[in-house]
C-alpha cells in the first residue's frame, strides 16, 4: 500500500509547520513551571528537557517500528472476515527511512515531536513530587509503547482509521491535529500519574478543606500560552497534510480556527471566574485558552470559523468546572490542570468532530488504493466512530497506563520522600534552587 | 474496588469492539457502542472512588 503522495509546495509547507511543533512543547513546559511552586521550578524545567529527550530516544529505537505511517507493513487480526490493522512493522532505529522529503520521512519527524510533546502533559499533574529518573522510566513507556500503539490506530492507518472503510462507520476515525492521540493520551497518563503519586503534602486537610496552592509565576504561564498557540497551528497544519489528505491551502482555516477556538476558550474562562471569584482568574484562564487549543485540535480542518468558537466557548465551560470537580469532589491533585485541559477538553474536541465536521474534501485517513469513494461522499456515522475512539482511550489506553506505570512504581518508586518534598525538588534532586537570587546569605549583612 | 474499576473499562471497550463486529447497522450498533460507554463510566466512577484519600490519611 502506497504511502500518501505530496505536492512541492505542499511538502515545503509541511516542513515549516512542523518546525513550528516544538514551540507548543516549550509554551506547555512553561506553564508547567509557572503553575508549580517556585522550589520546583527547574525541577520542572530539567524534567521537561529530560522528558522530551527520552520520548526522542524511545520513539528513535522502537517506537516509531511499531506507530507506522498509512500504508506501512503491519500486523493484522481477521474478525468476522475483516482485516484490523492492530500494530506496524517497520524496522527499529529509522533503518529503512529515506530521509527524501517524502511524506513518510515527514511524518517520522512530526511524530518525534508530537511524541515528545504528549511526555510534558503528565509533567503538570505530578509537580512538586515526580522523581526524575521516575519521569524518564514513565516517559520511556509512553514513547515506547503507549504513544505508538494508538497512534497507529489513528495515524498509522489501523482499526480506528479503517472503521469507514471495514465498517461504514463514518470516515473512521478522525484526529486531525491529535486531540486524542496527544492529548487525551497525556491527559489519561497525567490521571494515572496523579493516581499513583497521590497529593502534594498539605494539600487536603482532615476537615474536608483543598486550600489553594497556587502558581509561582503567572507571566511564565502566560507566555506559554502564546507560545502554545503557535505550537498548536504548526501541529494541526502539519496533521491535516499528513494524516488527512489537506493541501497547503488549507492552512488559513486551521490556523483561524485554532485561535478562534482558544480565543472563545480564554474568554469563557475569564469571564466564568469573574462571576464566580469577582475577578478573572489567570491561571484558570491560561487552562482555558490551552483547552481551546487543545478542542481544536481535532475538528480545525473540518468545521467553519463559527464552529470553531461554539467549539472553543464549551471547551472553556468544560475546563473551568473539571479542574474544580477533580481537586474538590475527586481529590484529585493535579497542578497543572493537565487532566482537565488535556483529557477532558480532548474527548470534547474529538467528539464534536462528529457534531460539527463537514466535509468539502476527500479524507484520506487510510491507503488511498484502500480508499472506497463512497467514504470521501455523505457517510453516516462519524459521531460513532469518534464514540469507539473515546471509548477505545478510556477503556484501554487508561487501564494500560496505569497498569504500567504502577507496576514501574512498585520496583522504582515515583513519588519522593516527606523531607524531599518539603525542601522541594530543586535542591532535593538537582542541589540547587531556580532562583539563587531569592537566597539571603548571610553574609550581605556582614559590614564590609 | 480498584482492580473491579479497571476491568469494567476493559469490559466496556470489549462491549464496544463487540457491537462493530457483531452488528451491521449504525442504529443497532450505537446504543451498544453507548451501553460500552455506559460500563466505562460505572468503572471509571469506581476507580475515582477507590481512589479517595481515607479521612485519618489527610492533613
Amino acid at each position: 500500500m502506497p504511502a500518501p503522495k505530496l505536492t512541492e509546495i505542499t511538502t515545503v509547507a509541511c516542513f515549516f509547520f512542523i518546525f513550528l511543533v516544538p514551540l507548543a512543547g516549550a509554551g506547555l513546559a512553561l506553564m508547567n513551571v509557572g503553575l508549580g511552586r517556585s522550589r520546583s521550578a527547574g525541577h520542572m524545567m530539567m524534567a521537561s528537557l529530560c522528558a522530551l529527550a527520552v520520548a526522542a530516544l524511545a520513539y528513535f529505537v522502537c517506537g516509531f517500528a511499531w506507530q507506522g505511517y498509512i500504508g506501512s507493513p503491519a500486523h493484522f487480526l481477521s474478525l468476522s472476515g475483516k482485516s484490523w490493522n492492530w500494530i506496524a512493522t517497520e524496522s527499529f532505529f529509522f533503518r529503512k527511512l529515506s530521509f527524501d522529503g517524502s511524506a513518510v520521512s515527514l511524518t517520522a519527524l512530526f511524530q518525534i515531536f508530537c511524541v515528545g510533546l504528549a511526555a510534558l502533559i503528565p509533567l503538570g499533574s505530578g509537580a512538586d513530587r515526580w522523581r526524575l529518573r521516575a519521569i524518564c522510566l514513565s516517559t520511556g513507556i509512553l514513547a515506547t509503547w503507549t504513544y505508538p500503539l494508538f497512534a497507529h490506530w489513528v495515524w498509522g492507518g489501523g482499526w480506528l482509521a479503517q472503521l469507514g472503510v471495514n465498517y461504514g462507520i463514518g470516515r473512521g476515525f478522525l484526529d486531525v491535529g491529535g486531540a486524542g492521540t496527544i492529548q487525551v493520551l497525556g491527559g489519561l497518563t497525567a490521571l494515572a500519574i496523579t493516581w499513583i503519586l497521590g497529593p502534594r503534602r498539605g494539600k487536603y486537610s482532615a476537615d474536608g478543606m483543598a486550600p489553594a496552592i497556587p502558581g509561582h509565576n503567572a507571566v511564565l504561564v502566560l507566555f506559554g500560552c502564546m507560545l502554545a498557540l503557535v505550537g498548536w497551528i504548526g501541529l494541526n497544519c502539519a496533521g491535516a497534510i499528513l494524516f488527512t489528505g489537506g493541501e497547503a491551502s488549507g492552512a488559513a482555516l486551521i490556523a483561524i480556527n485554532t485561535l478562534l477556538a482558544a480565543s472563545a476558550s480564554a474568554l469563557t474562562a475569564a469571564f466564568i471566574t469573574k462571576i464566580r471569584f469577582g475577578k478573572p482568574d489567570a491561571s484558570l484562564t491560561a487552562n482555558g485558552w490551552v483547552g481551546g487549543l487543545v478542542a481544536a485540535s481535532a475538528s480545525c480542518a473540518f468545521v467553519s470559523p463559527a464552529e470553531a468558537v461554539v467549539i472553543g466557548s464549551i471547551a472553556g465551560v468544560v475546563v473551568i468546572f473539571s479542574v474544580e470537580w477533580f481537586e474538590l469532589r475527586m481529590e484529585v491533585d493535579d497542578p497543572g490542570g493537565s487532566i482537565s485541559v488535556h483529557a477532558v477538553a480532548g474527548i470534547w474536541g474529538i467528539l464534536a468532530l462528529g457534531v460539527f465536521g463537514q466535509y468539502q474534501r476527500p479524507v484520506l485517513n487510510v491507503a488511498a488504493d484502500s480508499l472506497p469513494a463512497a467514504t470521501n461522499g455523505i457517510a453516516s456515522g462519524q459521531w460513532l466512530a469518534q464514540l469507539i475512539g473515546v471509548a477505545t482511550l478510556v477503556g484501554f489506553v487508561l487501564p494500560l497506563t496505569y497498569g504500567a506505570n504502577r507496576l514501574i512504581n512498585r520496583f522504582y518508586p515515583y513519588r519522593v520522600s516527606v523531607e524531599g518534598e518539603r525542601q522541594g525538588m530543586d535542591l532535593h534532586e538537582l542541589g540547587a534552587g531556580a532562583y539563587p537570587e531569592f537566597v539571603t546569605h548571610t553574609d550581605e549583612f556582614l559590614p564590609r | 474496588m480498584k482492580a473491579v474499576g479497571f476491568l469494567m473499562l476493559l469490559s466496556g471497550w470489549l462491549l464496544v469492539l463487540a457491537a462493530i463486529v457483531l452488528f451491521a447497522s449504525i442504529s443497532l450498533r450505537g446504543p451498544f457502542v453507548l451501553a460500552g460507554i455506559a460500563v466505562e463510566t460505572l468503572g471509571l466512577t469506581l476507580v475515582f472512588r477507590s481512589h479517595l484519600i481515607p479521612r485519618e490519611e489527610k492533613g
